[in-house]
């Protein structure tokens, strides 16, 4: 069953990508734009890539690819006359990401002859300010996390709390033009515009979730971005390319994705619950969706934290004997053997704390699992040698002092010493520190505010480049 | 006994957030939904084996309208732990394949 017409009484948003960087297409905005949307959102923060973009503040995308999406969301938002909101700034929503993403956004201002009001929104936190909330029994664990030790709070390299839409709505209701904000949660930055202007509660955040990695709710998700269009009592998905397709079923198994519980969602400020929700065609382009429900709770901030840990260093080499092919698991077993005993031996008390492993890619390197015993050898493996210890310069030593070993090991004494192919000179790559997630916490706040600072940048100073200075 | 790569169109596996991963079984028509999916070959035990998981914590949800079972799981290690194979947890669906199903 179709619908043919479009929602009336609305508020769109262009959802140009996933994220901020990925790439965004200037047709597609426009044609969002013609389709009356009155935002554009986009998020720009993701864990997906692991804890170092957080433990170390920076981002995963380079410079160039957030000026160039930059460059094309801030002009046709200018042009258009509608706010551009930014969530999770410089991939971990640290506050030097929000800051990264503010100067890029300045010089894209300069350059295209604009001076829009720019709103910074932080919500990074000091560790000592989460001990006394920690004090209080002010933050709870989610499985499978238990109880949050000071310790714990304290050996985070960074913090950030994850904002909901509220400090989005007051920048915008202040006056701002663009908002960049710290982490917040993927939905949140989406749903704030029809949030502000009375659009359905559940049916935004809703919406919200299904736009959240752009294209990937569409049939062809290579074809860019979507528009949510939010009703009061439904919403609407459409892809922003006109050869693609927001179908229900497409629209209803993103809420699968990345996503342990594939009905319910807990935001900020309470519950949504999808298992009821229909999804429906509107055209042969367009999802409806109605029966969203949303549950008001106490307001809660969802804390990520991540600490730097020990040092690695690698070697690689490639494997063509047939011998040692017929025969990898043994060989994996005894060489592990061998370079662990090496170590042992040659560091004696320096060997306190180290790990090495091998991931034979061509059999088993992705799983580390035994593999079936009918298994027909392959015909070429790569090796990666993994050496863990406290210090990168032990790190090198030790795969220095391995690489003989690893490289000639033979599968069985008394064979002719064998080389193994290795790729480069000098063979051990130092490959830097490893990075741990911490906390899998959520603070309970008084309200929307209590863990956000926001920043008003003026244009006039922006223009003059005050904050290059 | 079929497989589970034969009695589903599509099986996938990611992360969810750095401390989960969930894998989506898209049974290949509603027949097969409505055979296998509260089969005990799918059970939490199941996926401490494959996965070094904790049993206790395994969450499995159908989802009628998409004839799919999601089952989500904490990972052994926090994602990007030192050992870390994949990050994005994107490969572990892998295992699942030749699983018999009863």
């Amino acid at each position: 069953m179709t619908e043919s017409v479009n929602l009336s009484d609305t508020v769109s948003v262009i959802v140009p990508t996933g994220m901020l960087g990925a790439g965004v297409n200037r047709t597609q905005i426009q044609y969002g734009l013609r389709r009356g949307a009155s935002a554009i959102a986009v998020d720009s923060g993701s864990t997906d890539s692991g804890p170092a973009y957080l433990a170390r503040g920076v981002s995963k995308m380079n410079r160039e690819s957030i000026k160039r999406d930059l460059q094309i969301l801030m002009a046709e938002a200018h042009a258009a006359k509608i706010p551009l909101l930014v969530g999770s700034c410089g991939t971990s929503g640290t506050d030097s990401g929000v800051d990264w993403t503010r100067d890029i956004a300045l010089e894209v201002a300069a350059e295209l002859g604009i001076a829009p009001k720019i709103v910074c929104l932080y919500s990074e936190q000091k560790a000592d300010d989460l001990v006394r909330k920690n004090g209080k029994g002010e933050i709870t664990p989610l499985p499978p996390l238990g109880p949050l030790s000071d310790a714990d709070l304290k050996s985070c390299e960074h913090i950030v709390a994850l904002m909901g839409p509220e400090p989005y709505i007051a920048a915008l209701e202040a006056g701002a033009d663009i908002v960049l904000g710290g982490r917040t949660t993927d939905t949140a930055v989406l749903a704030a515009v029809p949030l502000m202007r009375g659009a359905g509660i559940a049916q935004a955040w809703h919406a919200a979730k299904i736009a959240e990695c752009g294209g990937q709710c569409t049939v062809n998700p290579g074809l860019g971005g979507v528009l949510m269009r939010v009703g009061r009592d439904a919403f609407e998905i459409e892809p922003l390319d006109i050869d693609n397709q927001c179908s229900p079923e497409t629209v209803s198994a993103h809420l699968l994705y990345e996503n342990s519980d594939p009905f319910t969602l807990t935001e900020p400020g309470g519950v949504l619950d999808a298992r009821d929700a229909d999804y429906r065609w509107v055209d042969n382009r367009i999802t409806r969706v109605t029966g969203s429900r949303w549950t008001p709770k106490p307001y809660t901030m969802k804390l990520e934290g991540a600490r730097g840990g020990d040092f690695q260093t690698i070697m690689l080499i490639g494997i063509e004997d047939p011998e040692v092919l017929a025969n990898l698991d043994e060989f994996h077993d005894l060489m592990l053997e061998t370079l662990t005993g090496r170590i042992r031996k040659t560091f004696g008390d320096e060997a306190v704390r180290f790990d090495v492993s091998l991931r034979i890619y061509g059999w088993n390197g992705t799983s580390g699992r035994p593999v079936p015993r009918d298994t027909v050898p392959p015909r070429d493996v790569g090796v990666m040698f993994v050496v863990t210890a406290p210090t990168q310069d032990l790190a090198n030593r030790m795969a220095k002092a391995c690489n003989p070993y690893f490289f000639h090991t033979p599968l069985r004494p008394g064979i002719e010493m064998p080389s193994y192919a290795f790729p480069f000179t000098p063979a051990e790559i130092p490959r830097g520190q490893v990075y741990e997630f911490v906390l899998n916490h959520v603070v309970r706040t008084s309200d929307a505010f209590e863990l956000v600072r926001s920043v008003s940048i003026d244009p006039a100073d922006a223009n003059k480049g005050a904050l290059h200075a | 006994m079929p497989k589970l790569s034969d009695i589903c169109r599509h099986v996938r596996s990611k992360n969810a957030g750095p401390f989960w991963v969930t894998v989506d079984l898209f049974f290949d028509g509603e027949e097969n939904f409505r055979r296998y999916r509260d089969t005990p070959a799918l059970s939490p035990q199941t996926f401490a084996r494959l996965f070094g998981t904790n049993p206790d914590l395994v969450k499995r949800i159908p989802v009628d309208n998409l004839h799919v079972i999601k089952i989500s799981y904490p990972r052994p290690h926090p994602q990007g732990w030192m050992q870390e194979r994949d990050m994005h947890a994107g490969q572990q669906f892998a295992r699942l394949l030749d699983l018999e199903i009863d």
